[in-house]
């Protein structure tokens, strides 16, 4: 596979939470509104690439045995880093993302792909492997926390789209069912449908 | 009967719609207008075909006649409780027409947008897969006017019927493909999406054109949620004159529409019956707990309030979505009616417990079939080896 595909494939062709269907817990979880959804977008790419190069660094004195420990010791390393970082700097948003950060350990992205590309390829391809699958996974979060922001609570980062609108005067009403995760579902849902429909290979016989 | 100069002009528009007309790409829409007119003209040509007389189409229209009596009551009881509520709102002119008007006029743009939207979906989807539009549409899209309350603004309804057509219905392959029920699917949208317009006080009564001036009038299930028995008398219940969902306030309008629906068999007596079995039988249990207003109301009144009736008879019963095998339907039916009062009672914060709970058992309609079907298989089976002694092993293998 040549470089440059590592990191477009998963943008569309291989995209972890479309194709792969990985990482779909997350993604409904945190994205009820933008901001929390685009920093948990950053926090996971970062691990993942740096898992990603670490666990590659480290793939030939691995025993196969353990592998998993020793993968999960360096996920949450990372992990713990992130966390802190957050703290440190963003509390608010931390709080908002509470157990979620945590949970990044748990992230089948970052698990598949060490045992499924960092474990069998050198460092420079994981790092790119591990970037193009964050991002892939970031693009669909930004989007649902785009769209269940806007008309689950009328916003964006925030700022009162829907009101500076005036649409509120006119009968509008925020959408409930957008905040609640069940309609993450279902947009991720109409999402792979789109995604299908435009990429007949992918659509299982 | 045919009407001659209907014919003529399907005849003479015919060839433009066929494959490689000049709007053969439409050719969905004209066979369903053309079907809906005309009975068609092709027949099965090789085989023999036992057929019923009563297809799909016909068991429709009987659904749709059997929803008129709780439609027609619904209309004239939005009048009556918006004069109950502001007697000054008819200027002295408090006849049964005048009530009757009222509240049709209101219910109109309900249908009418109801029926566009979901209309449109459906031939668009039909259209993209060149297959024939299905009049199912047609019940649906009556339901769900009658199931909401009358203040529900338009844009809400139309959002809702096209939820519900699109991920109810048409991503699992359009009409009969459907497990979950469309009409409730457009209530549950909605009950989810703006749940201030869909309980609470202010709801339920029609007030001036736009709903500016909201009027308070407490359904049954309201006055039960806080803890209050519902002021209606059994009669006014059993009749209809209580605040509620439009068309869903009468006991007696939807039991002309089941005596309908049972003597042409379209809807199964089984699920009818015990969906009510069931519920009078958790509303009994909960009677010798006791202790709270709503646990000591008698079972009977768990009927006449809400939607229970209404989801027994006309939801409960739709066959794309509910148990298929007879068994089946009785645990089906048993359960609905259980669940629903049971989340009534227990879980005051969902007050429409009938909807949840048909929606609930519509998910579990397929489980329940295939563990009826296994169990029997299982049986049979049992019965060979008895029967048959040693060689018996050899029909568990066939």
């Amino acid at each position: 596979m040549k470089n440059t595909d590592l990191i477009k494939l998963p943008f569309s062709k291989n995209n972890p939470i479309l194709v792969q269907v990985l990482g779909v817990c997350s993604c409904l979880a945190v994205t009820a509104q933008l901001k929390p959804a685009v920093v948990m977008a950053i926090s996971v790419t970062v691990v993942v690439a740096l898992a990603n190069v670490i666990v590659s660094l480290l793939r030939n004195t691995i025993p196969p045995r353990i592998r998993i420990i020793v993968q999960l010791v360096v996920v949450s390393t990372l992990v713990v880093l992130v966390d802190q970082v957050l703290k440190a700097y963003m509390y608010d948003v931390s709080k908002q993302l509470s157990v979620f950060v945590g949970l990044i350990i748990t992230n089948c992205i970052v698990m598949g792909r060490l045992e499924a590309f960092a474990m069998v390829q050198k460092p420079w391809p994981s790092l790119l492997d591990g970037i193009g699958n964050g991002l892939g996974y970031s693009v669909i979060l930004i989007a649902l926390g785009f769209l269940r922001e806007l008309f689950g609570s009328g916003t964006l980062w925030g700022y009162p789209v829907m009101e500076k609108l005036g649409l509120y005067g006119i009968g509008y009403e925020n959408n409930g069912l957008m905040i609640m995760p069940p309609m993450a579902l279902i947009l991720v849902g109409l999402i792979i449908w789109a995604h299908r429909s435009k990429n007949k290979d992918l659509i299982e016989q | 009967m045919r009407i001659k100069w209907v014919e003529q002009m399907f005849d003479k528009i015919e060839p433009t719609f066929s494959e490689g007309g000049k709007l053969g790409w439409l050719h969905s829409t004209f066979d369903a207008f053309h079907t809906f007119a005309l009975t068609p003209k092709t027949i099965t040509r090789s085989g023999s075909h036992i057929r019923d007389a009563v297809d799909s189409k016909r068991s429709i229209i009987v659904v749709i006649i059997a929803l008129l009596p709780a439609l027609l009551f619904g209309m004239w009881n939005i009048g009556y409780q918006t004069y109950q509520a502001n007697p000054g709102f008819f200027n002295s002119q408090s006849s049964f027409l005048n009530f009757w008007w009222f509240g049709f006029v209101r219910m109109l743009p309900m249908i009418v947008v109801s029926y566009l939207v979901g209309l449109g979906i459906e031939f668009a989807f039909a259209q993209g897969r060149h297959h024939e539009v299905n009049e199912g549409y047609l019940a649906t899209g009556l339901l769900i006017p009658m199931i909401v309350p009358v203040t529900t603004p338009l844009w809400q309804l139309a959002l809702a019927v096209a939820f519900a057509v699109i991920i109810g219905k048409e991503v699992f392959g359009g009409s009969g493909m459907n497990f979950l029920n469309p009409a409730l699917v457009a209530r549950a949208f909605l009950f989810f999406a703006y749940p201030t317009h869909m309980s609470g006080d202010k709801v339920w009564i029609a007030s001036g054109w736009w709903g500016n001036d909201a009027i308070a009038g407490a359904t049954p299930m309201g006055q039960l949620a806080t803890g209050n028995m519902p002021s209606a008398s059994v009669l006014d219940m059993l009749i209809g004159t209580i605040p509620g969902s439009t068309c869903e306030t009468s006991f007696i309008a939807i039991a002309l529409g089941a005596l309908l629906l049972l003597f042409t068999g379209i809807a199964s007596w089984r699920i009818m019956l015990s969906v009510f079995l069931g519920g009078g039988l958790m509303g009994l249990l909960f009677n010798a707990i006791g202790g709270t207003t709503y646990l000591d109301l008698p079972f009977y009144y768990h009927f006449l309030i809400g939607g229970f009736a209404f989801g027994a008879v006309f939801m409960a019963t739709d066959p794309v979505t509910a148990a298929q095998t007879n068994t089946g339907k009785w645990i089906y039916g048993l359960l609905i009616g259980a669940f629903a009062v049971l989340l009534r009672v227990a879980n005051p914060a969902y007050p429409e417990g009938m909807m949840l709970s048909i929606l609930f058992m519509n998910c579990m309609a397929p489980l329940i079939d295939h563990c009826v079907v296994a169990r029997n298989i299982k049986s049979r089976q049992s019965r060979i080896s008895r029967t048959s002694g040693s060689t018996g092993k050899e029909a568990h293998n066939g």
